[in-house]
């Protein structure tokens, strides 16, 4: 759409609306990730019995993909300094790297994931692999939606167009970065 | 400079379903409301009628077995709280009344509220859809309790669980993805001029209720994938013998549920905020003493879930707790009806229709309030938990909030919506055939509740404990009123069509209000306003001493 | 729609801190999480796991997310969005995480703990 309505372009808060909309998501993504790992937390203090399940997870693919993601942050940060500077086609390359970030980690991931299941253990296997599969496929198709999202703003910006978007995804694509944060400790570490 | 676009030729398709325009969506979110209203009601009337004359065939369902009987119950719950409530009072006041109160041409993100109603739309496909898999539509109570929900073997209903957990998630989906529209908009796209106080109330209630329902529903949107891999993955989220507790799924629920009613409340308060002052001629008592206590109930209503949950097994210290908690919440919101009663004090009241609706709602809810303190109170809860005392209780809160104030709004709407002035003395007819028979329905309900009536159950003669043949009558008597209340519905829905052709054309402000959407022209053309306004005062100046008209609108300049 | 539409960069330039630096800080911080993920000890496991996540939040809240430059309500927002998820913990975690409590024991739990406990003893010895 080439026009835009004029209550897209009023800033009474002095925040940006896309900004603003995207704390407004990023906060209630907080409730739904804090939601499920609120459940998780206290259903593992209860059941000591699940540690031996998580004895199973790899703590190095998993060091591994934090550290993919945290670098995938790095240059989706770039990106946003980029388009501060109106360089659409750097902040274009950065995004791009981003995604390629998450594509790593979606591979990564998979690589686990088929490991464990070759083990014999899915996500009917018993309360930890429940909450595992679905923590870490829930994180998961965040990853993959931030992605597709960084493509499409990559296109836009390596026309100079919509830059800020680039801060925008960014924000989101940090938050999806710190929910990863808190699940590697959670499931690969706290045993 | 002006926002307006003539109309380009666009096919009827881009124009009614594929607009971004905030006034097209408001309308596609009403009459989908009202269409899923239509069959949340005749589901009321086959259980009603199965209950008045258990056994017997009924006049447009037929015989009613067991298991429908609960896919009915379950689907009237789930229909009326989710498919009707929600998105006529958020969504469709909501994106009809925002970016018009505000001052604006549309929503901050047009585009966002469509992909909102298509979604919307989708789950309420999907709901209806689901009447017509093998076993029917879910039958396990709209509250979805595991094990019952969890197992297919148990509710009977395996396709149609599963299908209303996606139904449910989706409409949470199209809900948060409308709310955050209207809270940026809400915040960002005031027009020069408006304060964080020069807000009508009704926008803030709906923007309140729309962060409410974001902070709550998270945890159930997780649960609700958790209770669908349980149905369908086998897994063991809610199932003991395999590490899970299904008291955690009610927690999830009504962490979300408990809010969930304020968050339907609080645009109906905010609509009868509007009415009342507009038709006492008065200034709004205590604007920002309301705006202070409803931020006080958001709070509080977090911590007051568990209430649903006193009989459920949850630790009694726990209940203490959460018994105080649900006996403070009523203190904010006794406030508000108190500010209302004032609010009327030494007004010129006007009595056309929307204004009976609204002091209508203020009586019926404090009914409703003041029953709540017996369940809220987790001693007298116990004896009343499951029983029809609940369901008078909810229906005396839920029927003035989306029945009341939906139609008090839209009566005072309709020709801004439409252009037409609604037929007044219809409008009356339909407003005291509703309310009476309101009543007559679920007064004997307070009382066969209160004999220990339980809730649920398809026929009260197959248990011996529950028959008692003499409540009988009541619960005939009240299936009465339910035929009488429905049959007054035709009323309305003749005055609303005929009116939308042969109603009095409307001016820009039939009702002499004061706030920004009577400015433009009945209709709001497409961008609503001419020349955008800029705010000079509150939207309540009613009455104003030395002044020759009794209001002052917000745009006139001193 | 005629329309008041600039490109939208905000309050212009915003100062940038050396982020490739903030990278490296929170690489170094995975690495202790991981050092410390060797050690026996379980709650130097523990703390060097959860104080590390805090720390990086932190880093990248603050540094990548610019919440110490945004508007205050920002960061107390999304905190009370948060101490919600706490409420709801606190209000919870006595119901499902505990399998007894005053006058009520969770015997399916108990047992699915005992159940699960045993084998991985039993299969040692």
């Amino acid at each position: 759409m080439s026009t835009r309505p004029i209550s897209n372009t009023r800033s009474v808060t002095g925040i940006p609306s896309a900004r603003l909309i995207t704390w407004w998501v990023i906060a209630s993504e907080i409730v739904i990730f804090g939601g499920l790992l609120a459940t998780y937390v206290m259903h593992n203090l209860g059941h000591p019995e699940w540690r031996a399940a998580a004895m199973h997870t790899n703590t190095w693919l998993g060091a591994l993909n934090t550290f993919v993601l945290l670098t995938s942050s790095l240059s989706a940060v770039l990106a946003f300094k980029a388009a501060d500077t109106l360089d659409g086609a750097k902040a274009a390359k950065f995004l791009r790297l981003t995604a390629l970030g998450g594509t790593i980690f979606l591979v990564i991931k998979g690589i686990e994931w088929t490991r464990e299941i070759h083990e014999g253990f899915v996500l009917s296997s018993g309360g930890f692999w429940s909450f595992y599969y679905v923590l870490t496929g829930l994180h998961g198709l965040h990853v993959l939606a931030g992605m597709i999202i960084l493509l499409v703003v990559a296109a836009d910006a390596a026309k100079n167009r919509e830059l800020q978007r680039v801060e925008c995804i960014g924000l989101y694509w940090h938050f999806v970065d710190i929910v990863w944060i808190f699940l590697f400790p959670l499931l690969y570490i706290a045993r | 400079m002006s926002t307006q676009v003539p109309h380009a030729e666009q096919g009827i398709f881009q124009k009614y379903f594929w607009s971004t325009d905030h006034k097209i969506i408001a309308m596609q979110y009403l009459f989908t409301g009202m269409a899923m209203g239509l069959i949340g009601g005749y589901l009321a009337y086959v259980f009603r009628m199965q209950l008045a004359f258990p056994g017997h065939s009924v006049p447009g369902f037929g015989i009613v077995t067991p298991g429908e009987y609960n896919t009915v119950v379950t689907m009237h719950g789930s229909i009326m709280i989710f498919w009707v409530a929600m998105p006529v009072l958020i969504a469709a006041f909501g994106n009809f009344l925002i970016p018009l109160m505000i001052g604006c041409d549309d929503m901050a993100f047009p585009r966002i509220n469509r992909l909102s109603y298509q979604i919307f739309l989708l789950s309420a496909v999907v709901l209806v859809a689901s009447f017509l898999v093998k076993g029917g539509a879910f039958g396990g109570a709209w509250t979805s309790y595991p094990p019952l929900s969890a197992s297919g073997a148990y509710n009977l209903t395996p396709l149609g669980a599963s299908l209303w957990l996606v139904a449910v998630a989706l409409e949470f989906v199209a809900f948060l993805l409308g709310g955050v529209n209207f809270i940026v908009t809400a915040m960002n796209s005031r027009a020069p001029g408006m304060t964080m106080y020069d807000i009508p109330m009704v926008v803030w209630m709906i923007v309140l209720a729309s962060i409410m329902f974001m902070a709550s529903v998270g945890p159930l949107i997780a649960g609700a994938v958790m209770l669908l891999f349980d149905q369908t993955l086998k897994t063991g989220f809610y199932d003991p013998a395999r590490g899970g507790d299904p008291l955690l799924w009610q927690h999830l629920f009504w962490f979300f549920g408990h809010p969930e009613v304020y968050v339907v409340l609080l645009p109906a308060i905010g609509i009868v905020a509007e009415l009342l002052t507009v038709f006492a001629r008065k200034k709004l008592f205590g604007y920002k003493t309301i705006l202070y206590t409803t931020w006080a109930t958001v709070i509080i209503s977090f911590l007051v879930w568990a209430h649903h949950q006193f009989v459920a097994g949850i630790d009694p210290r726990m209940a203490n707790i959460f018994s105080v908690t649900t006996l403070l919440v009523s203190v904010p919101i006794t406030e508000m009806v108190f500010l209302y009663i004032a609010t009327l004090y030494g007004g010129s009241i006007r009595f056309h229709t929307p204004m009976l609706w609204a002091v209508a709602f203020v009586a019926e809810f404090m009914i409703g309030g003041v029953t709540g303190i017996f369940l809220g109170a987790s001693g007298t809860d116990i004896y009343l938990h499951d029983t029809y005392f609940v369901i008078a209780h909810f229906h005396y809160t839920f029927v003035p909030i989306a029945i009341f104030s939906v139609f008090g709004g839209l009566t005072y709407w309709y020709p801004k919506m439409f252009g037409r002035m609604l037929n007044d003395t219809l409008g009356k007819v339909h407003f005291w055939g509703t309310a009476i028979p309101f009543n007559l329905i679920f007064i004997p309900l307070f009382i066969t509740g209160a004999a220990g009536d339980q809730r649920r159950t398809y026929n009260y003669a197959l248990f011996a404990e529950q028959s008692r043949p003499v409540l009988q009558h009541l619960r005939m008597f009240a299936t009465f009123g339910l035929l009488v209340m429905l049959l007054f519905q035709l009323v309305f829905l003749f005055n609303f069509f005929w009116s939308l052709r042969h109603g009095r054309r409307a001016e820009a402000n039939p009702w002499m209000a004061n706030t920004l959407e009577w400015t433009v022209p009945s209709p709001p053309p497409h961008g609503n306003f001419a020349k955008l306004p800029t705010v000079y005062r509150g939207p309540y100046e009613y009455g104003v001493p030395g002044r020759i008209d009794d209001y002052w609108p917000q745009d006139v300049p001193n | 729609m005629i329309s008041e539409a600039q490109p939208m960069i905000s309050e212009a330039h915003i100062h940038h801190p050396n982020y490739v630096k903030i990278w490296a800080i929170l690489v170094v911080l995975l690495m202790v999480s991981l050092l410390g993920s060797m050690s026996s000890i379980r709650s130097v496991v523990l703390i060097a796991a959860f104080g590390v996540a805090l720390t990086k939040t932190y880093l990248v809240t603050t540094n990548f997310m610019h919440v110490n430059v945004e508007k205050r309500w920002v960061p107390y927002l999304m905190g009370i969005f948060l101490a919600f998820m706490v409420i709801l913990f606190a209000a919870v975690a006595p119901d499902v995480m505990k399998h007894s409590g005053l006058r009520w024991s969770n015997d399916a739990a108990k047992h699915a703990v005992e159940s699960g406990m045993q084998p991985a003893s039993t299969k040692h010895e």
